[in-house]
């Protein structure tokens, strides 16, 4: 850990710029991967800037859905009795994170920008394309329980941590964001990058970007949905496959649907291709195990130690055929 | 009233629970310095050159360790202590180097500014059995023979009605106490004295003082609480011998050294993974005509520890043909150590499941497989039991648990639902301690130099002392975790509520023997009880016990919990209920841990463990045990030793894993043999 400077801007603008302005300065929030990264030397800047009092701390309407200042606390945010009745699914996502401490620290704006806990990239003194450019990539071949199976490159196949990222992703979201050259939205599907040629790159910020605000919009799919989280232990473990899911089905036929997978790639992985079988389709356990089958189709497993990570791709299906059933037979 | 058996709150509980209570980091010293390890990023070579300027030039550095510029130690062969002698790297992770700074954040920065050139030679960290050169040790830990044999096995397989041979295996694991390993250490006119997280001051004041060579007067280890040890804290690691050659190399600094979480899987000891080749055959009526475990564990090239893992196969049931061996695999891996039951908790898992394989093929209710299979004497030794009572566990764990409701192919939603049993067995034995006990303005002082890793010495030595002496407990201050005080043996093997307590009781008769019950201030008296040492006396003495689980497995997850666990113990006598309820829950907690979560991932293309962090190493979460309860029945056991006491310490994490993943088989029909019992292991075989 090396010494930095500390400083607690203003406003969101001089937070900013003070980022923008400086190579070696980071944007400190909750500091639940930050502080770990200070300390493990995975990174070594030479400003902090405090993020924390800059941005919204509060959820409010806006246009039929809600928009989320970057500062809400998880724990908040999951709490809200308006995400509780109108995006359960992702009340769920976030109270399926963490623990109880680290979620009263996280916040909207930085839970989405956590980095992958591949135990590679996390190790300064092993090969990794996401932390040392160039050098390899360690897990494949190696650890790779925890990697990813769909979207992965030749460079990385580490997966995105987040529970909150999937359920925004399903949901539509969207991502606003202060730059250098003023205020722009991102989808939220297209925040995150896939590894590529170029895996240090998580998402498509560029340094100095500063999330103010998450906005949902306005999703009635939205109030029936599932957030369910399959991990090896019964909390405080990531995702070794989380789907985020929300159906709509009317007359025994699935009208829409909404599907993002965790645990399985670089990114929270909009599941398109699963939606798009399902739609119209019976609502039907054989249809939920193509949809899946649909998604999968280019899915790779990792070799690595015991096993690899084989095994995630039945679990992708089996755990989105468990969610549809669940979902659907709660609407009858 | 005797105030051993009673319900009496733990004496350092206030402490602990307001923060006053100084562990070895926070000793209270003026102008402490700080240390920070530096370890090998290769698994095998030398270390040719070592560039410190850039860490030198740092601020606050007050000096770099190096194996070019440390103090020579005195000759050992304990290859893990000799550090930064010489440039040999045997495995990745070694100390190699350490920082010494004003502050702990200078000392971790310094520490990646020290650069490190390497000559690498090929490594090989890959434990198999398919190697061809494993080994036979000398002796298996605690020095018992590596093989036994009697009758003929192979025979008494041909002939058998039903045989199970079956390989089961537990992988690489870690103690991770909450408190990680940690020192003070402080050089001062000639004389060292270091407040180190230790399960016994004795055995590191005499191993710093060889090391030293200092008269083990000069040197006083001083240790009042630790916060889990586990094993890892048995005895000394390296860690401890860096702190003290950094307050040797800066007189009257106090050194602070304490590891971090990801150093705590690289240099404090593991448990070695296990294979555990397993035998048992039967007759018709399901008494064993065979027992047999060939096992296999690894060790560090550098420095050899064998895990008796076979050790419990030797005395659990009755069987003519027995055999057990050990083999062992040196690799260029970290040094291996004693963890929670070294032996019985790692071997008492194959067996347990293939006695219920066995059960299964043979139709016969596990609980009644075992009955049908007590022995009337220790099976090897022929010594009789001083007391054994595996079958009233049994049977009142079964009533307890519901076991006579047990039903095939129970589900509840998309759970399904089984349970299952399993033996659990540890060694009762003492060693060697003395006791000092003196009087006072109407109070008697205790002292031995034990330590309490948050079991509860502090509390039951106290109720044993005022028995001893016919006196409230109020009117009793035991001291304890002091190399000022008595020599006392390690908190280890389950023995140190059991020799604690008998070298209190011997100090107590001979005090009573020279002043009568009506003392004058200063009478002093001190005695050292033997103990019956490793080897035991003329009886097999063995706490036992019997687990009981209910496992479920969601059906399209293959997610596993375990809603109940429950285990009942004959231990001898419980000296406090609520401090002997911790140790079994405990260690049944840690035992559901070993079942379903804990694993070190050792990456052979590297040497070490990738998983170094208790995010990604999990240990159960208590969202993963909901509901473990603990009973003993009474138990009056004239032999093992005066106090009527086994320990308690360790039993509880044995047969925990066979419960488990013999309710699994029973929830799904799927027999997982390797542990960690993950969901991967059971998603082909669920519907």
């Amino acid at each position: 850990m090396r010494a930095f400077d500390y400083q607690v801007p203003a406003d969101a603008l001089a937070a900013m710029r003070a980022v923008a302005g400086n190579d070696s300065a980071v944007f400190l929030a909750g500091g639940t991967n930050l502080v770990d990264h200070l300390k493990l030397g995975l990174t070594h800047p030479d400003l902090v800037v405090d993020i924390t009092g800059v941005t919204s701390d509060e959820v409010v309407e806006r246009d039929g859905g809600l928009w989320i200042g970057a500062a809400v606390r998880n724990s908040d945010l999951a709490a809200d009795p308006r995400v509780c009745e109108r995006y359960p699914m992702l009340s769920e996502a976030l109270l399926s994170g963490a623990s109880g401490q680290l979620r009263n620290m996280a916040t909207a704006g930085g839970n989405p920008l956590q980095r992958t806990r591949c135990g590679y990239f996390q190790d300064n003194t092993t090969p990794c394309n996401k932390r040392r450019p160039g050098s390899g990539c360690a897990a494949v071949g190696g650890h790779a329980r925890y990697q990813g199976i769909l979207g992965t490159s030749e460079h990385c196949v580490a997966t995105h941590p987040s529970d909150m990222a999937v359920a925004l992703s399903a949901l539509d979201a969207v991502v606003h964001v202060l730059g250098p050259d003023g205020e722009r939205t991102i989808p939220f599907t297209e925040l995150h990058r896939l590894p590529g040629d170029e895996p240090s790159r998580d998402t498509v910020l560029h340094h100095g970007d500063l999330i103010t605000a998450i906005e949902l919009p306005d999703t009635p799919i939205a109030r029936r949905s599932r957030y369910r989280k399959v991990r090896d232990r019964a909390s405080y473990a990531f995702a070794l496959v989380s789907v985020a899911a929300a159906v709509d089905v009317t007359d025994g036929v699935v009208r829409d649907v909404r599907i993002a997978l965790g645990g399985v790639a670089h990114k929270p992985w909009r599941a398109y291709l699963a939606e798009e079988a399902l739609r119209g389709q019976a609502a039907i356990e054989d249809n939920f195990r193509e949809a899946a089958a649909a998604e999968l189709v280019d899915a790779r497993a990792v070799d690595g130690m015991d096993g690899g990570n084989a095994f995630k791709i039945p679990l992708v299906t089996r755990t989105v055929v468990s969610v549809l059933r669940g979902l659907t037979q709660e609407n009858q | 009233m005797n105030a051993v058996g009673q319900d009496m709150v733990r004496r350092d509980g206030p402490a602990k629970v307001t923060g006053t209570a100084t562990y070895a980091y926070e000793a209270e010293v003026d102008n402490a310095a700080y240390c920070h390890l530096i370890l090998s990023t290769i698994a095998r070579g030398q270390v040719t050159d070592v560039d410190v300027s850039a860490a030198l030039a740092l601020p606050g550095v007050l000096t770099v360790l190096t194996p070019g510029n440390v103090e020579k130690l005195a000759p050992t062969d304990d290859a893990e202590l000799a550090v930064l002698q010489d440039g040999e790297v045997a495995y990745r992770g070694q100390i190699v180097g350490a920082v010494v700074a004003e502050t702990s954040e200078i000392a971790r920065h310094a520490a990646e500014l020290v650069h490190f050139t390497y000559h690498v030679d090929e490594h090989d960290s890959i434990f198999t059995t398919d190697r061809d050169d494993l080994y036979r040790p000398k002796a298996i830990n605690p020095g018992l023979e590596p093989d036994t044999s009697i009758g003929n096995v192979g025979e008494a397989v041909r002939s058998a009605h039903l045989t199970v041979a079956e390989t089961y295996s537990t992988p690489m694991v870690h103690h991770s106490p909450m408190e990680p390993h940690a020192t003070t250490a402080l050089w001062q006119d000639d004389s060292l004295v270091l407040w180190e997280s230790t399960q016994s001051v004795h055995s590191v004041r005499t191993d710093i003082a060889g090391l030293f060579s200092l008269d083990a007067e000069a040197v006083r280890v001083i240790c009042p609480y630790v916060g889990g040890g586990f094993g890892a804290k048995g005895s000394p690691h390296g860690n401890v011998v860096i702190a003290v050659m950094a307050a040797r190399a800066l007189p009257g600094r106090p050194i602070r050294l304490a590891l971090t979480r990801q150093q705590m899987f690289a240099i404090v000891g593991y448990r070695t993974p296990t294979i555990q080749e397993t035998t048992v055959a039967a007759d018709r009526d399901g008494r064993f005509t065979a027992l047999a475990m060939a096992a296999y564990g690894q060790t560090s090239r550098i420095k050899e520890f064998v895990e008796q893992t076979a050790a419990p196969t030797r005395m659990m049931y009755a069987a003519p043909n027995r055999a057990t061996s050990h083999r062992i695999a040196a690799l260029d891996v970290a040094v291996p150590t004693y963890m929670r039951a070294p032996g019985e908790c790692p071997g008492m898992f194959g067996p347990e499941v293939a006695v219920d394989e066995l059960a299964d093929a043979l139709g016969i209710d596990p609980i009644e497989l075992r009955v049908r299979n007590e022995p009337e004497v220790d099976p090897e030794t022929g010594k009789p039991f001083s007391s054994r009572n595996l079958i009233a566990c049994l049977r009142e764990g079964a009533e307890r648990f519901g076991w006579a409701d047990r039903v095939a192919g129970a589900r509840d939603g998309d759970w399904l639902i089984g349970t299952g049993v399993a033996a659990s067995v540890f060694p009762a034995f003492t060693l060697r301690t003395t006791a000092n006990i003196r009087f006072d303005h109407n109070r008697y002082t205790v002292e031995l130099g034990a330590a309490d890793l948050g079991t509860g010495a502090w509390t039951v030595l106290t109720q044993i002392a005022a028995d001893a002496l016919g006196v409230p407990v109020e009117q009793v201050d035991v001291r304890i975790g002091d190399s000022a005080y008595p020599f006392a043996s390690v908190a280890g093997g389950s023995s140190g509520t059991a020799t604690w307590g008998s070298a209190i009781l011997t100090a107590a008769d001979t005090f009573r023997d020279k002043y009568g019950d009506d003392p004058a201030d200063g009478d002093e008296a001190e005695n050292t009880f033997i103990g019956t040492g490793f080897e035991g006396g003329p009886y097999a003495t063995y706490a036992f016990g019997a687990q009981f689980a209910e496992v479920r497995v969601h059906a399209d997850t293959g997610e596993i919990r375990v809603p109940r666990l429950l285990g009942v113990f004959a231990a001898g006598r419980i000296i406090n209920p609520r401090t002997a309820r911790s140790q079994f829950v405990g260690g049944m907690t840690m035992g559901l841990s070993m079942a379903l979560h804990e694993h070190s991932v050792l990456d052979p293309r590297f040497g070490h463990v990738i998983n170094h962090d208790l995010a990604e190493y999990h240990i159960a979460s208590c969202s993963d045990a909901t509901d473990v309860a603990a009973h003993w029945i009474e138990e009056d056991d004239p032999h093992v030793n005066r106090l009527g006491a086994k320990g308690i310490g360790e039993i509880g994490i044995v047969g925990t894993a066979a419960a488990i993943v013999n309710a699994a088989h029973h929830a799904t029909g799927i027999r997982v043999r390797h542990l960690p019992l993950t969901l991967d292991k059971l998603l082909a075989g669920l519907p």
